[in-house]
């Protein structure tokens, strides 16, 4: 056992590497000067793009000092009065935030744990069938929900499980359970908004699996089929390590979107009746910013958001790298 | 699905020569499959099977409901396919005018936003995959740095105002021009599918970087592009976000904005008359819903089936570290 999940495919310098690769960039000032002058129609292409990256990335990034002021229409961002940390201590005393914090990890740790073995479990059995009408139809039909947009999946999710037309509930008529009103009681909220991501989403994750479980040296397979091993412990001992690489960069940068959880669907999805665990930090800045116009709060509790991802995104990929080598970049 | 790992049976075992018919037993000689392998096997069909069925169900309900007659649809007799076959839902879809704009702004956004995007895309990933550009990786660094950390709603909003885009069509175009993902995807397919010999014989010739790029590399990345084009075409197509926070005039709406507000805050709107006809009007708007989720998917998944293999191709370029 332990010596089959240690063989790894032998990790050769591809020929490319080797090739000879004419004039390279000669770093420096002056490097630069040169490059300009023979590339400058190369470099003008890029302008317009970075221009792009500037005003609608870099710039955002810079108006999040808004956070640390007090906002005023007439003086601007940037002549707007500083408050120092005020914005910040009134959202984290504020009777929602624990409820907020609470329900963006709860909603989007279920999801990772959801979504992720899932995935993995239908590129695992895919890749058991050889290739065929069967496996083509299950791979095109699980794949397509993820085409579909956000609002028609929420539409559809309510409409299934309406109480008053929805096919579910018309199931559990038949059993004789009184039909039950999913999206108006905040317990199933939850449930509701990881499964339907489930559906939307898992035929489309499952093709990275997919190409990484096709690029395991058939070798392996070989060799342990002649050791006598059946189809579940090759999956255990060739396929599993095969895929690990990438089961850990998809879920590195899953965990790492943690705190950025679809806006998208918690908004579609959420009514009065289960904002209490509906209520996300996403959905929370968009009222209290746009909806309000407290622009200051809500850019305090975005930037709040954006650099709790940011952080966790590091730690999860320092851990990932610890334990198994492999990170976001390396 | 067992879980229970058995000691590997020999594998060689000659299949029994008793009542099995030739065909089976030549079979079962060649695969040489144990037992507990096929039993492996039958887990996995079953496996796959209720995926499929899962996955397919609360489609084909959709799709059967969207054909029956409102009065089927609002008694919950239609399963998977339609009762009192019926057209109704599709004709209140078209003769709504909401929708029809809708469509049409989609539309607009949809074509325009992909040539923007692409073009913008290609401009700047194509530099950045010549290795003989100074600077390039400081300016990708700065690029990929957008994808781990954002300045958020707000900020990004005043910005929008501050350019002057707030209710305008090119709201929905401009800010959300270039994906960081897709800039990637081109960047590693230009690296790895033009050859830098390729670039060097065309500077011999004395061909310029621009043409080079129009006449050589535009050419050899044509499935490339026609993926990263299908990315932003459905991302266009499906997104309301931004609609949501930049529109203000709702003639301008995207259709899945219009959308959410017929199908998940249910304002069709329309004065009531009597009784029966409010209970009419809601049935029929109860099917149009049905239709309009129809209607409103059914570009997507009519290009999909053709375009999957390219569109997988793309994941896998872009999953490429590098």
């Amino acid at each position: 056992m332990a010596t089959l999940t240690t063989i790894r495919p032998p990790a050769g310098e591809t020929p490319a590497r080797s090739r000879r690769r004419g004039r390279r960039e000669r770093p420096g000032i002056k490097g630069l000067r040169r490059s300009l002058r023979r590339h400058w129609t190369l470099y003008l292409l890029m302008v317009v793009p970075l221009i792009w990256f500037v005003v609608f990335k870099y710039i955002p990034m810079s108006n999040a000092v808004l956070a640390f002021k007090s906002y005023n229409v007439i003086k601007g961002i940037w002549g707007s009065p500083w408050v120092g940390w005020q914005n910040f201590d009134l959202f984290f005393h504020n009777p929602v935030f624990w409820t907020l914090v609470k329900n963006t990890f709860v909603l989007s740790l279920y999801t990772v744990a959801a979504s992720f073995p899932i995935a993995i479990i239908l590129a695992l059995a895919l890749n058991e069938v050889r290739t065929g009408l069967f496996k083509k139809t299950v791979q095109l039909v699980t794949y397509a929900p993820y085409f579909i947009s956000t609002v028609v999946v929420v539409s559809m999710t309510i409409l299934v499980l309406s109480p008053r037309l929805g096919i579910v509930n018309e199931g559990l008529g038949f059993f004789g359970v009184p039909s039950v009103d999913f999206l108006g009681n905040p317990d199933y909220f939850r449930h509701i908004y990881v499964w339907s991501d489930v559906w939307q989403t898992t035929g489309y994750s499952a093709v990275i699996y997919l190409a990484a479980l096709a690029g395991i040296d058939p070798a392996l397979h070989e060799a342990a089929k002649v050791d006598g091993a059946g189809r579940l412990r090759r999956i255990l001992h060739v396929d599993l390590p095969g895929i690990m690489p990438t089961a850990v960069i998809i879920l590195v940068l899953a965990v790492g979107n943690i705190m950025a959880i679809g806006f998208e669907k918690a908004f579609l999805l959420q009514n009065p009746l289960n904002l209490s665990e509906s209520e996300i930090i996403a959905t929370y800045v968009y009222k209290t910013g746009l909806l309000n116009a407290d622009f200051s709060g809500a850019t305090a509790v975005g930037l709040f958001n954006s650099v709790i991802n940011l952080a966790l995104l590091l730690m999860v990929n320092t851990i990932a790298k610890r334990v198994t080598g492999n990170g976001l970049w390396s | 699905m067992s879980t229970r790992t058995e000691m590997p049976t020999l594998p060689a075992a000659p299949p029994k020569p008793t009542k099995r018919t030739e065909r089976r037993a030549a079979r079962a000689r060649r695969i040489r499959e144990s037992r507990t392998d096929r039993i492996f096997l039958f887990c996995v069909y079953l496996l796959l099977a209720v995926f499929l069925v899962v996955v397919l169900a609360p489609l084909l309900y959709i799709v059967a409901s969207s054909f029956s007659s409102p009065e089927a649809v609002s008694a919950g007799r239609v399963l998977f396919w339609p009762v009192d076959f019926s057209l109704r839902g599709y004709h209140a879809v078209f003769e709504n005018p909401q929708i029809v704009q809708g469509y049409l702004n989609s539309l607009f956004y949809t074509v325009v936003g992909t040539i923007v995007s692409v073009t913008m895309t290609v401009a700047i990933a194509y530099p950045m995959s010549r290795r003989t550009l100074v600077g390039r990786n400081v300016v990708m660094t700065a690029i990929l740095f957008t994808m781990l950390f954002t300045g958020g709603l707000i900020p990004t909003y005043l910005v929008v105002q501050s350019v002057g885009l707030l209710d305008t069509r090119w709201a929905l175009i401009v800010p959300q021009a270039i994906g960081v993902w897709q800039v990637i995807i081109a960047r590693t397919y230009f690296r790895t599918a033009i050859p830098e010999e390729l670039v060097e014989a065309a500077e011999l010739d004395g061909c310029g970087d621009l043409r080079f790029l129009w006449s050589v590399v535009i050419p050899l990345a044509k499935p490339m592009i026609a993926v990263v084009a299908l990315m932003y075409a459905i991302m266009q197509w499906n997104s309301y976000f931004d609609a949501l926070i930049y529109l203000k005039n709702p003639d301008l709406f995207p259709l899945q904005l219009v959308l959410r507000n017929i199908l998940i805050l249910n304002t069709t709107g329309g004065g009531a008359v009597d009784a029966s006809v409010v209970i009419q009007r809601q049935q029929l708007a109860d099917l149009l819903k049905y239709s309009l989720i129809v209607v409103a998917s059914v570009p997507v998944l009519l290009i999909y089936p053709f375009v999957a293999r390219y569109f997988t191709k793309g994941i896998l370029i872009g999953a490429v570290k590098g």
